[in-house]
């Protein structure tokens, strides 16, 4: 059977040409880079060119890429480094509830370790407000972390705006810009960010390679001591395959980023506006502002694993952030600080596009998608409507 | 993750639906995920002649209330009541762990629906 991949925000499969490019390091050049003859100063060069390649993908110096092993590396490292260098100043940190596990998880380690951590309220949409981030910042704030954009929802925040705030405090901001780097336009400058975390499987790099811009003179403490690699701010042989590899498929993404938008948008688009006429089916996150490959409803009376199953069975490979298809069974907590309520967020399906995925893909979900829905409402005692129960009119967009 | 028993129940349900003359009914909610499993019972001479449900949840909430739905029938009360979550688990050749509960559903709305049926006869 036909496989038809809509999960890239779980990942992206590695590009031909990526993975050419990290073979002889598998191979012939498998050397450390803190060697002093051949084989070292031929890794370590691999490593300082995609260092420069990684940079120009988001508009920073070479010598503020710091190499992680992924986008979650970056996400502890850039909280953690930041709260303990700049304890004396303050322990108060400001987080957004759009945030993925790897911000909120280190959040809650800080809190263990006397911090005080707010979580900033979303709207509907999962738009955090600049508004509320002012309102948030105490004399205590150390740093200020939210999302660029939602790999769950697809919106991406106004971050310029709120680093605007921010910055009338000179208040230190990270961004997790692990769901939009390679993805949309990504301009440190531009954002005005200090920190900024980027995963390479995201953008068509391998995984095992991430890595964390920090502004020249920011201090931070390094989450792993040994020896000097990354200029001591991150021990660790480096994983060279990887890391060349990030550096080509953040070499391929700066080249074709307007053409991949231009590619994905058109198919997204499609799905939300066949897909959002079908009966209570609501988009999640914001229409406009949003990932170029990005689909999100939730369907209201049935349930997202259920949907996930059926789908997997007509080849269609998709996530859901409803209770049961999380090993924890909870809901996912960004589609419930968004306001959705528990029983429609059950019903959430996420179809994340990339550049393998054809018109004709997207012909066959569109066909094979509302029979799902209709099969499993048949199943359903809700379909004739929730009783007193939160519908999902009041909560989300239907367009 | 699933067996195979409950791939074949969950994409080819047995006995979904409501049931106009249904003799009990019982609804259970998932307390952990928010679920509703709803079973509708047919009692003549104290047996259990047809059974049918509708539920909202996951791939195995649907299969079990299929397999429930199937293993009641022809039983009388007390054997039906007898059926245990694991029993029904077993009978759809395991659940995943985190998946137990949805078993749980299964026995605890026909538990209810014998229950309402108890009930209707007393008045
Ligand atoms: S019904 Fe929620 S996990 Fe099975």
């Amino acid at each position: 059977m036909k496989k038809y991949y809509f999960d890239h925000v779980a990942t992206n499969p590695l590009h031909p040409d990526v993975l050419e490019a990290m073979m002889p390091y598998f191979k012939e050049e498998f050397g450390n880079p803190l060697s002093i003859y051949e084989y070292g100063s031929k890794a370590k060069n691999a490593i300082e060119e995609a260092r420069e390649k990684v940079a120009a993908l988001i508009n920073s110096k070479p010598a503020e890429i710091i190499f992680t092993a992924n986008g979650a590396e970056a996400n502890n490292f850039a909280l953690r480094g930041i709260a303990l260098a700049k304890q004396n100043e303050g322990k108060h940190i400001i987080v957004s509830r759009m945030e993925h596990h790897s911000i909120l998880n280190s959040a809650r380690f800080l809190e263990k370790s006397g911090f005080v951590v707010t979580y900033l309220p979303v709207d509907k949409k999962g738009f955090v407000s600049p508004d509320a981030v002012r309102k948030a910042i105490t004399k205590e704030t150390v740093l200020i972390s939210v999302t660029h954009g939602s790999s769950e929802v697809g919106t991406i925040e106004p971050l310029k705006e709120i680093v605007k705030v921010a910055k009338e405090k000179k208040i230190i901001v990270h961004t997790d810009a692990v769901a939009t780097t390679g993805n949309i336009p990504v301009d440190v400058k531009d954002l005005g960010v200090d920190l900024l975390s980027i995963a390479a499987h995201q953008f068509y790099g391998p995984k095992g390679a991430g890595a964390l811009y920090v502004k020249q003179g920011m201090r931070i403490v390094p989450l792993i001591y040994g020896g000097i690699q990354e200029s001591g701010r991150r021990a660790g042989t480096e994983n060279v395959p990887a890391i060349v590899g990030m550096g080509k498929a953040a070499e391929m993404a700066k080249a074709e980023l307007q053409m991949r938008m231009d590619y994905l948008k058109p198919l997204r688009d499609r799905i939300i506006n066949t897909l959002t006429e079908e009966k209570n089916v609501f988009l999640t996150g914001d229409r406009e502002n949003r990932l170029p490959g990005h689909v999100s409803f939730c369907v209201e009376f049935i349930e997202g694993e259920a949907m996930l199953l059926l789908l997997a069975a007509k080849g269609i490979f998709s996530a859901s952030g409803s209770a049961c298809s999380s090993k924890a069974l909870k809901a996912s907590p960004v589609l419930l600080a968004m306001g959705v309520p528990a029983g429609l967020a059950q019903g959430s399906i996420v179809f994340s596009l990339g550049m393998g995925n054809t018109s004709e893909d997207i012909d066959y979900l569109l066909k094979e998608f509302p029979a799902v829905i209709s099969r499993l409402r048949e199943i359903s005692p809700f379909a004739q409507g929730w009783g007193d129960k939160d519908g999902g009119e009041s909560c989300t967009v239907k367009k | 993750m699933y067996s195979e028993k409950v791939m074949d129940h969950f994409t080819n349900p047995r006995n979904v639906g409501d049931m106009e003359d249904a003799d009990g009914v019982g609804i259970e909610g998932n307390p952990t995920c928010g679920d509703t499993m709803k079973i509708s019972i047919k009692v003549v001479d104290n047996r259990i002649v047809d059974a049918k449900f509708k539920t909202f949840g996951c791939g195995s909430a649907i299969a079990v209330s299929s397999m429930v739905t199937e293993m009641v029938k022809g039983k009388t009360l007390e054997e039906a009541l007898a059926i245990s979550k694991e029993a029904v688990a077993d009978a759809l050749g395991g659940l995943p762990p985190q998946k137990m509960h949805c078993s749980n559903l299964g026995a605890d709305a026909l538990k209810k629906a014998i229950e309402d049926y108890k009930s209707r006869q007393k008045k």
